[in-house]
C-alpha cells in the first residue's frame, strides 16, 4: 500500500471553516445601503452590455444596477425578475466568474469587476422576501398548465405564465418545492430557507405547487393531460447511480446529493470525520467544500484524471483548497472496506495510454482511511419516466428532444432545465421555462383564440 | 524649488493660497491652524452687525457617489461681537506676521459706517479690507451683498467711501450673479479698488426632498434659495475671472480667484488665466485646512516641471489662449482614434456618438462578448464627446489631421476675400422616413 503515490493537492493548513448563518425566513441583508451605492456607481452603464450578453437569462444589467443607484429598488427588481423570476437564488448560486462578472469590463481595465451578483441580491431582495409583486398579471384566459417538477425550470415556466393570466400547476414528487435549488446546492450559497422564501413569493403571484406529489404514481399523465391544457416537463435528473464496486452497501456510503440534502435541512452530521468524494464535477467540489464547511476532519476529493481535465469551476476548486480539501488526482476507487460502517477507501492509481485513454495501473493499490464515502460521479437521466411520456423523445444521452420554443415531438408538451441540457445551472432551466412559457401562451392563444 | 510667494496690490504672501471669508475662517484660532497647516492668507469672515442665523443652513449635491460637488448655504455674516473679532485679528497679526488677514466687512450703505469699521480693523493690523459685495442671500434682502453687488453704481460708489477711509489695499468682492461681470469690476475699478476677488456664491436651489416636497436646506418646513458653489462653480469662476484679465479696462486690475479649488491643479488655472492669488472654502469645509499640504508641494513641482522659477511667471499665461469664437480657426481638423489595445469594450463611446453627436463609430458585438469599435473617419467631426466618455485613460485621443487646409478664421472666411477655401465637414442627410 503506498498512498503517497498518487498526485496530491492541497493548501498546507487547513484554515478556519467560516460559521454559516442561521437560517431565517428571510434572508440577513446581502449589502448595505451604502455599500450598494458604491458599487452601483462603479458601473460604467455601458452599452450593449457584456455582462448583459453573458447572462443566459439576459438581464438587463447596467439598468438594473442604475436604479439602485438612483434609489428605485422597485424599478431595480423588476428590471431583474422580468428577464429571471428567480433572480434572487440566481444572484446567489450563479458562477457568476464564468457569466456576468466575468465578462465584466473592468476586469480588463485592472480592476475588480462590478459585484453584479450582489447587486442582484441587493437588488432583489425587498421584493422577493418581502413578497411583494411588481408584476401586472394579465386578466385570465382561462387556460390551465400542468407543470411536472417544481425545480428552477418549472417555477420558471410557472410564473411566466401565471403573468400572462393562465393558472398553472406544478406537481412536485418531493416534499418542498425548488427542486435542487432547495435540496441540491451547497449550503454556503444558498440555504434552504432562502430557497424555500423565494418559491413562496412565486406562488403569491398565483402559481399553485403541488409538493408529495410524483407525477406517475401519485396522478398519472393521462390524467395531467385532461386537466390541463399543456404540460411543461422540468424534470431535472435523477440521482447519482452506484459505482458497482465492492462495500457500497456499507454504512457511511452515500450520494452526494442526498448527503449534500441532509446537511441543508441538518441531518447530516461530517464533524470530525475523514470524508472521501468520488469525482471532480461541480457537484464533487460542492459536496467536499460542504463537507469541510460542515467541520469534516480531514476532506479528499477523489479523482480518475488530473486537474486539467476535471469539470468543476476554477473558482469552486480555489474554494475547495482554501477549505483544505484534499485533492486525489489520477485515483480510481477499487472497494470500500470496513466491516459495519466504512473505514477504508481502496483505490489504483490511473493514467493516460499515448492513445489517450484512461487506464488503471496494476497493482498500484492504496487505501485511504475514511468515516464517509460521498459519490458524486454523475446524475442518471430520468428515462424511464421520460419514455411514460408518448410523443417526447429523448437523444442518446438521455436528454428531451425539444425544438427552438422548448417543445417536445408532442404538441401539448414542452420540457427545459436540466431533463433537457443534461445537467447546467439553474440560470439555464430559467431561461428555459421563460422561452417555453411564451411559445405555450402563442400556442394556447392559436389554438383556442383566447 | 520654485518661489512661491506673491504680492497682491502690496500685500505680500508666502503663497498664493488664502482662505476664503466663510466658516473656515470664522475665528482667530481657526486662522492660526490655518497659517499652521501652510495656508499663506486668510479672508476672515465678513464682519459687520453681528447677525442671528438659522440652525439648519448648507446643503449640497453629490454626483454619482461623489459628494459635495456642488455645495450651498444660507449663512450670514459673522454672528459674533466685532470686539471679539478685532482682538483676535490683533493676535493673529502679531502671532504670524508673514501670513496675510485681509479682513471682509460688510454693513449698511452709509459711508459713516464703512469709515468706522474700516479704520477699526486696520487698527486691529489687518493687512488689507475686502467689500463683501456678493452674499446673495439674507444681507441682500437688508440692502447689503449682492444688492449692491448688482447694481455697478453702487458698487462704486461705496468702494469710493471704502478707498477714502481705507489705508490698507481695498479687495472688492464681486458677485457672480449678474449679466456681465465685467460691469461689475469696471465699476470697481472705478471707485478706486485696489484688486477684486471672485467669485462669491451663485443663486441656487441644491435639491428638494422628494418625501417632504420641501426644497433644501430644509429649514423646518420651508427654505429659501442659497448660495452655490464647491468644484460645480469653478468653470463660471474661470470664466469670469479670465473676462476680467482680458477686458482691456481691467487688465491691470489684481485678482484673487475663488470658485471650486480644491487641488493644486485648480489653483493653477485660475493663476494661468490670470489671478495673482486664489481663495479657498468648500474644499476646506469637506477636507479640512491639511488640503494646502498637497496644493503647496503639487504647485511647486509643477512650477519646476516647467522650469518657472515663480508664480508670477505662471500667471496669466493662458490668457493670450482666449479669443472669441470668430476668432478660431474653422480649417483646424482632428479626429478621434482609438488605441485598440487599451479599449475595453464599453461601448460607450458608440452610443455617445451615436445619440448624441454625430454617428461616426462603428461597434460590432465580438466572441469574446465585448464590443469592438471603430471611427468611421469621414464622419467624425472631431467634437471630442467620445474622448469624454471613454473611461480608459488616454485611450481615445483626438489627433490633429494634415489636410493641407489654409488656416483661417470665420471673420477672415467672411470677409470679400478669404484666404482660402473652407475645408468640407461631414454633413448628416435627412434620414427620417415617413
Ligand atoms: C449538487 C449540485 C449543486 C449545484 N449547484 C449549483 C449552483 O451552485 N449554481 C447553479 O446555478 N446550479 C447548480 N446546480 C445545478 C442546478 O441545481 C440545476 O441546473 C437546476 O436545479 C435544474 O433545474 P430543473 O428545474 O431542471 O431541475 P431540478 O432542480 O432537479 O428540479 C426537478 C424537480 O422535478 C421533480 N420531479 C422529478 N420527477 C418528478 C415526477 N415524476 N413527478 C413530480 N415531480 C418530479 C423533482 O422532485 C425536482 O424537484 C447544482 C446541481 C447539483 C446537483
Ligand atoms: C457657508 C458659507 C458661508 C459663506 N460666508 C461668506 C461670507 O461671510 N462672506 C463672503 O464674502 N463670502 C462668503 N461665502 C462665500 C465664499 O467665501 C466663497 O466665495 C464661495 O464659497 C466660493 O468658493 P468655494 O467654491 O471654494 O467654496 C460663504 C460660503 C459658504 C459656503
Ligand atoms: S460590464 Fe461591468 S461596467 Fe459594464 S455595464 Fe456590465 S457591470 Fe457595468
Ligand atoms: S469626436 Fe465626436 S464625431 Fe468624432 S467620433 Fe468622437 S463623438 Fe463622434
Ligand atoms: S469608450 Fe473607450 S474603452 Fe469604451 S469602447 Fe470606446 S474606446 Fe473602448
Amino acid at each position: 500500500m503506498n498512498q503517497t503515490e498518487a498526485p496530491r493537492e492541497s493548501l498546507s493548513a487547513l484554515q478556519p471553516a467560516p460559521t454559516i448563518a442561521v437560517s431565517a425566513l428571510r434572508p440577513a441583508p446581502t449589502m448595505t445601503w451604502d455599500e450598494a451605492l458604491v458599487e452601483a456607481h462603479r458601473c460604467l452603464m455601458c452599452w450593449d452590455a457584456p455582462c448583459t450578453r453573458a447572462c443566459p437569462t439576459s438581464i438587463n444589467v447596467p439598468q438594473f444596477i442604475k436604479r439602485i443607484s438612483t434609489g428605485d429598488l422597485l424599478g431595480s427588481a423588476r428590471t431583474i425578475l422580468s428577464s429571471n423570476i428567480l433572480g434572487a437564488s440566481c444572484a446567489r448560486v450563479c458562477p457568476v466568474e464564468m457569466l456576468c462578472e466575468g465578462a465584466c469590463v473592468l476586469n480588463d481595465l485592472h480592476e475588480r469587476p462590478i459585484q453584479i451578483g450582489r447587486l442582484q441580491a441587493f437588488g432583489t431582495e425587498d421584493v422577493v422576501f418581502g413578497n411583494h409583486n411588481p408584476f401586472e398579471i394579465a386578466a385570465p384566459t382561462g387556460r390551465s398548465i400542468g407543470v411536472i417538477g417544481a425545480g428552477p425550470a418549472g417555477l420558471s415556466v410557472g410564473a411566466e405564465l401565471v403573468k400572462l393570466g393562465h393558472s398553472v400547476v406544478i406537481y412536485d414528487a418531493q416534499p418542498q418545492p425548488g427542486g435542487l435549488n432547495t435540496y441540491g446546492v451547497a449550503n454556503y450559497k444558498m440555504d434552504m430557507a432562502t430557497a424555500i422564501a423565494e418559491v413562496a413569493f412565486i406562488t403569491s403571484l398565483g402559481v399553485e405547487i403541488r409538493t408529495g406529489v410524483s407525477v406517475g404514481s401519485d396522478i398519472s399523465i393521462d390524467d395531467l393531460m385532461e386537466t390541463h391544457e399543456a404540460v411543461f416537463v422540468g424534470v431535472g435528473l435523477g440521482g447519482i447511480p452506484p459505482l458497482g464496486i465492492m462495500g457500497e452497501d456499507l454504512n457511511g456510503v452515500e450520494d452526494a446529493l442526498d448527503f449534500i440534502a441532509d446537511v441543508r435541512n441538518g441531518s447530516a452530521v461530517v464533524s470530525g470525520q475523514r470524508v472521501a468524494v468520488i469525482g471532480g464535477g461541480n457537484t464533487a467540489i460542492d459536496a467536499a467544500t460542504q463537507s469541510a464547511l460542515s467541520g469534516a476532519q480531514h476532506v479528499y476529493l477523489v479523482y480518475r484524471r488530473g486537474r486539467e481535465q476535471m469539470g468543476g469551476y476554477p473558482h469552486d476548486i480555489e474554494r475547495a483548497l482554501q477549505q483544505g480539501v484534499e485533492f486525489v488526482h489520477w485515483s480510481t476507487p477499487d472497494r470500500i472496506e470496513g466491516s459495519d460502517s466504512v473505514e477504508r477507501l481502496v483505490c489504483s492509481r490511473t493514467e493516460l495510454t499515448t492513445d489517450g485513454t484512461l487506464v488503471v495501473i496494476d497493482g498500484t493499490e492504496y487505501a485511504i482511511p475514511v468515516d464517509r464515502v460521498l459519490r458524486a460521479t454523475g446524475q442518471a437521466k430520468r428515462t424511464g419516466f421520460l419514455g411514460t411520456l408518448a410523443g417526447v423523445e429523448t437523444d442518446s444521452s438521455g436528454r428531451v428532444i425539444v425544438d427552438e420554443h422548448h417543445r417536445t415531438g408532442n404538441d401539448r408538451i414542452w420540457a427545459g432545465g436540466d431533463c433537457v441540457n443534461g445537467g447546467k445551472e439553474v440560470v439555464n432551466a430559467v431561461e428555459h421555462g421563460k422561452i417555453a412559457a411564451r411559445n405555450i401562451h402563442e400556442a394556447l392563444l392559436a389554438s383556442v383564440g383566447i | 524649488m520654485a518661489d512661491l510667494s506673491v504680492n497682491i496690490c502690496g500685500i505680500e504672501s508666502p503663497n498664493p493660497f488664502w482662505l476664503a471669508s466663510a466658516p473656515p475662517t470664522n475665528t482667530g484660532d481657526q486662522i492660526a491652524r490655518a497659517f499652521d497647516a501652510g495656508w499663506g492668507g486668510a479672508v476672515w469672515k465678513t464682519l459687520g452687525e453681528p447677525i442671528e442665523n438659522v440652525y439648519s443652513r448648507y446643503s449640497s449635491v453629490d454626483i454619482n457617489g461623489s459628494r459635495m460637488m456642488g455645495f450651498s448655504n444660507i449663512e450670514l455674516i459673522t454672528d459674533r461681537s466685532l470686539e471679539l473679532n478685532l482682538i483676535e485679528i490683533e493676535e493673529v497679526k502679531r502671532r504670524y506676521p508673514d501670513n496675510a488677514v485681509i479682513v471682509s466687512l460688510m454693513v449698511e450703505s452709509d459711508p459713516d459706517a464703512w469709515d468706522t469699521i474700516i479704520k477699526q480693523v486696520e487698527q486691529a493690523g489687518a493687512d488689507g479690507i475686502e467689500l463683501n459685495f456678493g452674499c446673495p442671500h439674507g444681507m441682500s434682502e437688508r440692502g447689503m451683498g449682492a444688492a449692491v453687488g448688482q447694481v455697478p453704481e453702487y458698487t462704486c460708489d461705496i468702494t469710493t467711501w471704502a478707498k477714502s477711509s481705507a489705508t490698507t489695499p481695498v479687495f472688492v468682492k464681486l458677485t457672480p450673479n449678474i449679466t456681465d461681470i465685467r460691469y461689475a469690476a469696471r465699476a470697481a475699478k472705478n471707485g478706486g479698488a485696489d484688486a477684486v476677488s471672485l467669485i462669491n456664491t451663485i443663486n441656487s436651489i441644491t435639491g428638494v426632498d422628494l418625501d417632504s416636497f420641501t426644497p433644501r436646506p430644509v429649514v423646518g418646513d420651508m427654505s429659501s434659495h442659497g448660495g452655490y458653489c464647491g468644484p460645480a462653480v469653478k468653470p463660471i469662476a474661470l470664466n469670469m475671472v479670465a473676462s476680467i484679465a482680458a477686458d482691456p479696462q481691467t487688465a491691470d486690475l489684481p485678482i484673487s480667484g475663488i470658485g471650486g479649488i480644491g487641488t493644486w491643479q485648480d489653483a493653477a488655472e485660475y493663476i494661468l488665466l490670470g489671478a495673482t492669488t486664489i481663495q479657498v472654502c468648500t474644499a476646506v469645509m469637506h477636507y479640512g485646512y491639511r488640503i494646502v499640504e498637497s496644493m503647496h508641494e503639487g504647485l511647486s513641482n509643477y512650477l519646476d516641471g516647467k522650469g518657472l522659477s515663480s508664480v508670477e511667471e505662471l500667471r496669466g499665461k493662458s490668457l493670450e489662449r482666449v479669443t472669441t469664437w470668430e476668432n478660431l480657426d474653422i480649417n483646424y481638423v482632428h479626429k478621434a482614434e482609438i488605441n485598440q489595445e487599451t479599449c475595453i469594450g464599453c461601448a460607450l463611446c458608440y452610443i455617445a456618438c451615436e445619440d448624441g453627436a454625430h454617428q461616426a463609430i462603428g461597434v460590432k458585438a465580438t466572441e469574446d462578448g465585448k464590443s469592438e469599435v471603430w471611427i468611421k473617419w469621414d464622419d467624425c467631426v472631431g467634437c471630442n464627446l467620445c474622448s469624454l466618455v471613454c473611461p480608459v485613460k488616454d485611450c481615445i485621443t483626438m489627433v490633429p489631421q494634415d489636410v493641407g487646409a489654409t488656416s483661417m478664421t470665420w471673420v477672415e472666411y467672411s470677409s470679400d476675400n478669404p484666404p482660402g477655401e473652407l475645408y468640407p465637414r461631414p454633413k448628416h442627410g435627412l434620414t427620417i422616413s415617413s
